[in-house]
């Protein structure tokens, strides 16, 4: 399967873990909400694109995969870290996509209704970032199999 | 209660509320590069870009949009940086991520700079 959905995965979300993403979550918009007010729009919208829930997510991440591992009886350092560069590679795609939402907004919301820039813009995000994401998938991935093919033709 | 607060309260609720939405789906998608594009999500914007229309009006929030560009390609370059450092170093998660934050605010600092 090229992408799966594990509901499960939410059940092994603890409350603390649910509490840090919802405070940092919201003290970060009231931050954006008061540079915009003391110091103008154009200070206050580059914090519409701060990482907010990066440094937490990724964490989250390496320990969870950590557990796991632990789990299994091995050491999970290196590969919780190997899978939060992995996380943080992904971010790096949907960065483009942030820019290309944030575009929507800038050109569309002086001309139309923000009842249509609103969802043409998460639509526009979306689309780029599956979009982008796939065409790695299938420009830049080496798949495992192939690879182990190629070391044993060797 | 000032308008002030009230605003405030309100993008901490809707705020908070938005980024765990995205956090749950970073948490449910695998693979895990696919589940890491909700890491860079609009959740900010979603929550606060409303609330802006509503008290200053669309050109104001268009402007904020127009930053927001900016500060994309900030934090496209503080993921990248990000990335290699975990992939070629392997140090704590947290550690990279807080002490790459600089870029995110150097990178944005430089464009605001350049536009204001």
């Amino acid at each position: 399967m090229l992408i799966g959905a594990r509901f499960s995965a939410i059940k092994g979300i603890k409350p603390h873990e649910w509490i840090i993403r919802f405070v940092f979550g919201g003290a970060v918009c009231v931050v954006a909400g008061l540079v915009a007010q003391h110091y103008g729009p154009v200070l206050g919208g580059l914090f519409l694109a701060f990482p907010a829930i990066f440094p937490a997510s990724a964490s989250l991440v390496e320990a969870h995969e950590k557990q796991h591992k632990a789990r299994a009886g091995f050491d999970g350092t290196n590969r919780g870290r190997t899978v939060a560069a992995i996380d943080a590679y992904g971010a790096t795609i949907g960065c483009i996509a942030l820019a290309g939402f944030a575009a929507v907004f800038w050109i569309w919301l002086p001309r139309t209704s923000p009842w249509i820039v609103f969802p043409l813009a998460t639509l526009v995000w979306l689309t780029v970032a599956v979009g982008l994401w796939l065409l790695r998938k299938r420009f830049f991935h080496k798949p495992r199999s192939a690879s182990m093919q190629k070391g044993r033709s060797r | 209660m000032s308008h002030e607060l009230t605003e405030s309260l309100a993008r901490f609720f809707i705020g908070g509320t938005i980024v765990s939405f995205f956090a749950v789906l970073a948490e449910m998608f695998r693979p895990k590069s696919f589940a890491g594009l909700f890491g860079a999500a609009p959740s900010i914007a979603l929550a606060t870009l409303g609330l802006t229309i509503a008290s200053h009006g669309s050109n104001y929030a268009a402007i904020e949009a127009r930053s927001m560009i900016l500060g994309a390609i900030a934090f496209l370059c503080y993921a990248s940086a990000t990335t290699w450092m975990l992939w070629r170093y392997k140090p704590p998660a947290l550690t990279a991520t807080l002490s790459l934050m600089p870029i995110w605010f150097g990178v944005s600092f430089a464009f605001w700079l350049v536009v204001r």
